[in-house]
This record gives C-alpha cells, sequence and structure tokens, in this order.
C-alpha cells in the first residue's frame, strides 16, 4: 500500500469517468459511491438512453407484453452522475488521462473504466443489411424496430443465426403464429454455446413449434424487390427462402475499435486484463488507473485453467463491475479477484433453459436427472475427470447444487447417484461441440486463452 | 416505478405471479415473464412479491412519492 494518502484524496475528489452507460457501467458507478466515492463522476454512453435492461428485448418485448422503451434498469442508489448519453468515446490518451468523444470533447480521468461492451454483428454485405425488412437486436431501438415489424403480420420471418437470440426470436415468432425459418450454420441450434447432444433437443424444439430450421446452411444473399423492401434469401443449398422481415443474429463484436492505437490490450476478443480487472497495455503490463467490465473484458478465471474468458452473460456484467468498481477504490490486499462463475438463462418455446460453469470446455456430457426427450433435465459437462459446467431445462432449482460442485471441482462422472436418473443418464457422451475454429453464430463464452508451450503468438493491431 | 429480476437467482417459485399477476407471469413451467416499468398502482403488490420472493432476486426502484424518476433524457443531459 502507498500509504501516502493518494486513495484517500482520491475517493474524496478524484475524477472518475465510466465508457459505456448500460448494465456494467451503472452497476460499477453505484458501488463507487456505496464505497464513499464522493468526487466527480462522468458517464458516457453512444446511446441517447439512460442505461437499459436487454434481455426482456428477445422475449417480452418480442411478444408485446413490454414496450422497448420502458426496460430501463432500476437503480439501487443515486450515483450524482455527470452523464454524456448520444455520444460514443472516440479515443484515449493513457498518457495525458483522457478520453475524447466523438463530438470533439475530451474528459479527463484519474481512474478510468470501460465497459463499452459488445454490439450487434451486422449482415456482411452492406447493401443487402441496408434493405428495408432486415433487422439487428441488440439496442432498444433494434427491440422497437423489429416488434413493429412483427406487429405488422409479415408473411414469413428468416432468423439467420440459431444462438440464444436467434432462438428466443424463432419462439417468440412462433407465438405471435407467424410462420418463421431458421438458417443456421452448425448442426443445430445453440451447439456452440452447449454442444451437438443438447443442439439435437433444441432442434426437436423448433421442429415441434413449427419452425422450418434448416441446419447446415448459410445464407448466401439478400434479394430486395425494385422499392428496396426485403423480399428472399438464397441458402448454400441452393434452396429459397421468401421473407419479408430477416433477422440477422449471428452473434456479437466488441466495442473496442476507439482504442485502436491508444496502447491499451483491446482488440476483436476484448480488452484484457487482469483478475482485479486492471486493463493491460499491448505489452500484457497491467495498468493500475484503467479498469473494465462487462462483455468487453476478458478475464483469467482460476477455476478454468487461467483461461482468459469472455462472457456476454448478464450476471457478469453486475459481478465484474461490482468488483472493478471496489479495486479502483483499494489498495494492496484490500483488493479481490474477480472469480464470477460463469452463468445464464434464456427462455424459448416455454421451456427455462440455465447453465453455469464453462460448457464449451467439456468434452463429455452426462444427463444426472430427467430425460432429454421429456425436455426436463440437468446434465453435466466432463473435462479431465472433473465437472466443469452443468445445464438445466426446466429444472433450474437443482443449479446451485451442480454449482457448487463446479466450484469444489467435483469429478466427473460424478461419483453418485442422483434422484430421477434415468438408463440414458448412467454414461457419459461426448458433448459434440463444434471444433471451434469453424465459426458459428458465435458463443457466449470465449475461450481465449492458450497454451502457455505456444510461442508463436503475435500482436495484431485491432482489426474486427 | 422500474424493476429487474436476477433470473439467475430466479428459480420459478412463482410467488411474484400469485402477488403481483399483473406485472408478473410465468411463462411455460418456469420461465417468469414480467413488466420492466409497472404502473404506480401496482407499488403494494411489487411490494409484497419482492419481500415474499424465496431468492430475493427482484430490484425495485420506486417513483419519488412528488412524482416519476427524473431520466438523464428528460432533464435534457447530454
Amino acid at each position: 500500500m502507498s500509504g501516502d494518502g493518494s486513495l484517500e484524496h482520491l475517493k474524496r475528489e478524484g475524477r472518475i469517468v465510466v465508457v459505456g452507460a448500460s448494465l456494467a457501467g451503472l452497476r460499477a458507478a453505484e458501488t463507487m459511491r456505496e464505497k464513499g466515492f464522493t468526487g466527480s463522476l462522468t458517464m458516457i454512453g453512444d446511446e441517447p438512453y439512460e442505461p437499459y435492461d436487454r434481455p426482456p428485448l428477445s422475449k417480452q418485448v418480442l411478444l408485446g407484453k413490454a414496450t422497448a422503451d420502458r426496460t430501463a434498469l432500476p437503480r439501487r442508489r443515486d450515483i450524482d452522475a455527470k452523464w454524456r448519453l448520444g455520444v460514443p468515446a472516440s479515443g484515449l490518451d493513457m498518457a495525458a488521462r483522457r478520453v475524447r468523444l466523438a463530438d470533439g470533447d475530451e474528459v479527463e480521468y484519474d481512474r478510468l473504466l470501460i465497459a463499452t461492451g459488445v454490439r450487434a454483428r451486422p449482415w456482411p454485405n452492406e447493401a443487402e443489411g441496408a434493405l428495408d425488412g432486415v433487422f439487428v437486436l441488440r439496442t432498444r431501438d433494434d427491440g422497437a424496430r423489429l416488434e413493429r415489424a412483427l406487429a405488422a403480420g409479415p408473411r414469413r420471418v428468416l432468423v439467420i443465426g440459431a444462438g440464444f437470440t436467434g432462438s428466443e426470436i424463432a419462439s417468440a415468432c412462433r407465438e405471435r403464429d407467424l410462420p418463421v425459418t431458421v438458417a443456421e450454420r452448425g448442426a443445430a441450434p445453440l451447439v456452440g454455446a452447449l454442444g451437438g447432444v443438447i443442439g439435437e433437443v433444441a432442434a426437436q424444439m423448433h421442429q415441434e413449434h413449427g419452425v422450418d430450421l434448416r441446419t447446415g446452411v448459410m445464407v448466401t444473399g439478400l434479394e430486395g424487390d425494385p422499392s428496396g423492401r426485403v423480399r428472399a434469401a438464397h441458402l448454400s443449398d441452393g434452396a429459397t427462402v421468401e421473407a419479408d422481415v430477416v433477422v440477422v443474429s449471428l452473434g456479437a463484436q466488441r466495442n473496442t475499435e476507439w482504442l485502436a492505437g491508444s496502447g491499451l490490450g483491446a482488440g476483436p476478443r476484448g480488452i484484457a486484463c487482469d483478475a482485479g480487472c486492471r486493463a493491460f497495455n499491448i505489452w500484457g503490463i497491467v495498468t493500475d488507473d484503467i479498469y473494465v467490465a462487462g462483455d468487453v473484458a476478458r478475464s483469467p478465471h482460476a477455476l478454468f485453467g487461467y483461461q482468459f474468458l469472455s462472457l456476454e452473460h448478464w450476471g457478469n456484467a453486475v459481478a465484474q463491475a461490482e468488483t472493478a468498481a471496489h479495486n479502483m477504490l483499494s489498495e494492496g490486499m484490500d483488493r479481490r479477484p474477480h472469480v464470477w462463475i460463469p452463468a445464464f438463462w434464456s427462455s424459448q418455446f416455454g421451456v427455462n433453459i440455465k447453465s453455469v460453469g464453462v460448457p464449451p470446455m467439456g468434452t463429455e456430457i452426462q444427463v444426472t436427472q430427467g430425460s432429454l426427450a421429456e425436455r426436463r433435465f440437468a446434465a453435466v459437462y466432463g473435462y479431465q475427470g472433473r465437472m466443469i459446467a452443468a445445464v438445466t431445462f426446466d429444472n433450474c432449482r437443482w443449479l446451485p447444487f451442480y454449482e457448487h460442485q463446479i466450484e469444489t471441482t467435483a469429478p466427473f462422472p460424478p461419483p453418485f447417484s442422483t434422484v430421477d436418473r434415468r438408463p440414458e443418464g448412467h454414461k457419459p457422451m461426448p458433448a459434440d461441440f463444434p471444433d471451434p475454429s469453424v465459426p458459428t453464430h458465435g458463443p457466449t463464452i470465449t475461450l481465449s486463452g492458450y497454451s502457455p508451450a505456444d510461442r508463436t503468438m503475435t500482436f495484431t493491431p485491432a482489426r474486427h | 416505478m422500474r424493476l429487474v429480476v436476477d433470473l439467475n437467482r430466479c428459480q420459478g417459485y412463482a410467488q411474484c405471479a400469485f402477488l403481483a399477476p399483473d406485472v408478473f407471469a410465468m411463462h411455460g413451467d418456469e420461465s417468469l415473464l414480467y413488466d420492466p416499468e409497472a404502473d404506480e398502482e401496482q407499488r403494494e403488490n411489487v411490494a409484497r412479491a419482492v419481500a415474499a420472493c424465496p431468492v430475493g432476486a427482484i430490484l425495485v426502484e420506486y417513483d419519488a412519492a412528488d412524482g416519476p424518476v427524473l431520466t438523464p433524457e428528460v432533464r435534457g443531459e447530454r
């Protein structure tokens, strides 16, 4: 500890800047005030809205049960911040400790928190992506636009990509009785996040609810009519799908371009940081005044082999923001590591899907309770003889139990039996994750660690 | 009144859907749908739901007694 009073000075009258005014940014700001920070706090956000919640956008909003402009996040406390909304950050001067804004302004900081998150990956062909009727779903405006399009009663919706968001959109369409086609490059929906065994269950759910599911295909082009409205999509198997609403659901890109040339270790995989959320510079040396949290951060996790994990998870945004904020206002051994256990949920076709741990690290899977055919089960993922993750379909009350097993590196296969174990769950089977080098819709967890034996890594400037 | 449910914590006990059915609803056996910006007349029901949630997953910010929450947009800040 420095003990020179500089921390006290920072807490009393320092300047903290948060770039990214969403879930992580807001919860970090609240935590700072809670810890007695009384200096100036500036919140910078590229959208003109105060922090809002995104999960409802693909669920209750698309079902017409809530509206996109009414998802603002509740505050835990007043944060007394200066808000700079509707203006993105455009650059960072680490030496002068200044954030540049797109409108030309500059904001000075003593401590900076970067929580710029991710954005929807756009359709790669810009002209086709600009056709009327082509949507992505990430922001509040996206949600409002897509809901309007669905409410207008399109003849057919095409969803490109069957990850969680794509599957939730397809589910909402069917609930509104809209014909929907889903095109997925992988062998099944959710295969990148949960593997082929669970992906097969997801595929059956789509089909039973009347989704026209096409797997193992790519959309090679979108076609518009003379007025510039999308009318059809061409698939790699030669088929054509006529649709007047197309939702591009191909995962996310990390918002790090504004840091290019700054010297911060930021790129397409996010911003690398240490376990205490302190960002690395391009030499892998930790900074002590720049912190990261949420979807844009990549941090090493002791429980998962110190791999750098990027987690696009709601709970991670909250937990990492709290840890970053705590560490920004602490020194030495008072700082704490971010060791949150990855967890997410999804809700589609009336089924509640939840997971803990890191499923894509698993090589085997065992159905420990319930049955895949009944869509009510718990399954665990094994990695080198230990339990690394678990997933439940409509069986979420068991999840805390499995979370504890994962936290305590319990053996796999589990050495004990569980209630409701069926014959199919007596033996592990291959989890059947696709080759990670083959792109899919994008997993919700990016495993970006590398073997210490691999000395071939070179630094490549940011490029998406 | 704004609310958010931590659905990592939520275990589908449905106490909230029982106590404030105009704000919370079960969707299938254990998924929860809710109105993130509930009307003020639901205040008592929501307060009961918050208190009764077995896993404490509901976070609410009530409007100030003298008017709605002033958002940065409303205040004209940028």
